[in-house]
């Protein structure tokens, strides 16, 4: 009897401490907040882009007030992305990613039309103004672009954590841990930046 | 044990398919654009910046061959590889010049983007940068961008950040914190340790008190062991060395 307490006091913690996190007890979860801290970023960015459109919308309208087709169109297309958010906890739901890149992308598409009109305007292009909210946008693409690869590794180390073996045991029995789904591009070059480049 | 270690070793980190110069001082001139007094004033001047400002990182590189790969992307790649600025805080900044692609970058890491913002970046590529380089003169734009690059990141952050505003910028959050992350890590710790003390304690209960909780440990990862940042620990032992800080895409290019 005291060689079993003593058994279940001492030995079966150690066995415990030393074989759970063998098995992934650890790995699983702080994978999957890497997913999540990395998704936050991507959301972070696409967050900085939509930030800079009315600044950038209210440049263009001063300089080119008869473009107002291509300026409303961006004007929504913002409304729209900003409304499509997608929480940590949906990230295993390939459609909510779905929803959300194509929104983003709705809006990367219309952005880069408000910037070919842009060429028509000597005044604007050379504007102080205009070309720092240009160099923005790029960093903000750029951010962007780097924020989606980061989400996309993250999410390919876990769903191989949770897939392989030692760490597939603690998944399965402990978390009921599901895949979770990579950001992929949508649109139509919507995994490529708008050219925001003019003849400099 | 063997597997385990067999697994490590396979998950350990995402290769990177793409090789690098080595980081082999503060002025990095793999492209040999420098004479070697520039490089030592460079040198100096990158050195004094680190000691003043307790940290803050600036690295010039020359690069003979970006591998087919934008600018932008083989610059936030480079500094996470080379870890540039303090890990956590992520104070580091390249200036990269591309000479056979004719492409300049300055890159920012995380928690410089505040200060050094994209239009401010810019601004100095177009402004300090370029015009010596479309003449032909390397070494005078490098300094003169290392110059202004320094001055910026020399001035006490109030300063800094007005300066950045009359750029026309909007200073993005700095880096994830890291502090948060380290709090995290040790609330997790005392979790971890409390619930073996009470699967000890409960006896043969134990195992199911863990399986019980879904919510069970969770562990972020350490501040700056993201991904790609590649740690090369103080090396304040005569060589240079990165303090480990990351990348996200800050900063700005140009070409000529």
């Amino acid at each position: 009897m005291t060689i079993l307490r003593a058994f279940l006091r001492l030995i079966l913690p150690l066995g415990l401490a030393l074989a759970l996190p063998a098995c992934g007890i650890n790995t699983v979860p702080t994978k999957e907040e890497a997913v999540k801290a990395a998704w936050g970023e991507v959301q972070n960015q696409y967050q900085r882009r939509a930030d800079l459109i009315p600044n950038l919308v209210a440049t263009v309208e001063g300089f080119a007030k008869q473009e107002k087709d291509v300026l409303v169109e961006v004007t929504n297309a913002r409304a729209r992305a900003t409304q499509v958010t997608v929480s940590p906890d949906q990230l295993n739901d390939p459609a909510a990613l779905q929803r959300f890149g194509e929104a983003q992308g709705a809006l990367s598409q219309s952005l880069g039309r408000l910037l070919l009109v842009v060429e028509k305007y000597p005044e604007l292009k050379s504007n102080q103004s205009f070309l720092a909210l240009q160099s923005q946008l790029e960093g903000t693409e750029n951010r962007i672009a780097i924020a989606r690869r980061d989400y996309n590794q993250a999410v390919q180390d876990y769903n191989t954590t949770i897939r392989t073996f030692p760490s597939i045991v603690a998944a399965k029995v402990i978390y009921g841990a599901e895949p979770k789904a990579p950001f992929e591009a949508t649109a139509a070059n919507a995994d490529r930046a708008p050219e925001v480049k003019f003849g400099s | 044990m063997r597997l385990l270690l067999a697994l490590l070793l396979l998950l350990g980190g995402p290769a990177l398919g793409q090789s690098f110069p080595a980081l082999s001082g503060r002025v990095v001139d793999a492209a040999n654009l420098l004479p070697p007094d520039v490089e030592a004033r460079l040198t100096a001047k990158l050195a004094a910046l680190e000691t003043e400002t307790g940290g803050t990182q600036l690295v010039v590189a020359t690069i003979p061959d970006l591998e087919g790969y934008d600018i932008a992307d083989y610059g936030y790649r480079l500094g996470r590889h080379w870890g540039i600025g303090q890990k956590g805080a992520n104070t580091g900044a390249l200036l990269i010049v591309a000479p056979n692609e004719r492409k300049v970058r300055v890159e920012v890491g995380y928690g410089l983007e505040p200060v050094l913002t994209d239009a401010l970046s810019a601004l100095i590529i177009q402004e300090r940068i370029l015009p010596a380089f479309r003449a032909g003169d390397f070494a005078g734009g490098i300094e003169a961008g290392t110059d202004a690059l320094v001055a910026q990141l020399k001035l006490p952050p109030e300063e800094a950040e007005r300066r950045a505003a009359a750029a026309r910028t909007r200073g993005s959050e700095a880096g994830e914190g890291g502090g948060l992350g380290t709090l995290l890590f040790f609330v997790i710790l005392v979790l971890v340790i409390w619930l073996v003390i009470r699967s000890s304690g409960g006896g043969g209960g134990g195992g199911r008190g863990l399986r019980r909780g879904p919510a069970g440990p969770i562990i972020i990862w350490g501040p700056g062991t993201g991904w790609g940042g590649g740690g090369f620990g103080g090396g304040f032992g005569g060589g240079f060395g990165g303090g480990g800080g990351s990348f996200g895409g800050g900063g700005a290019s140009g070409g000529w």
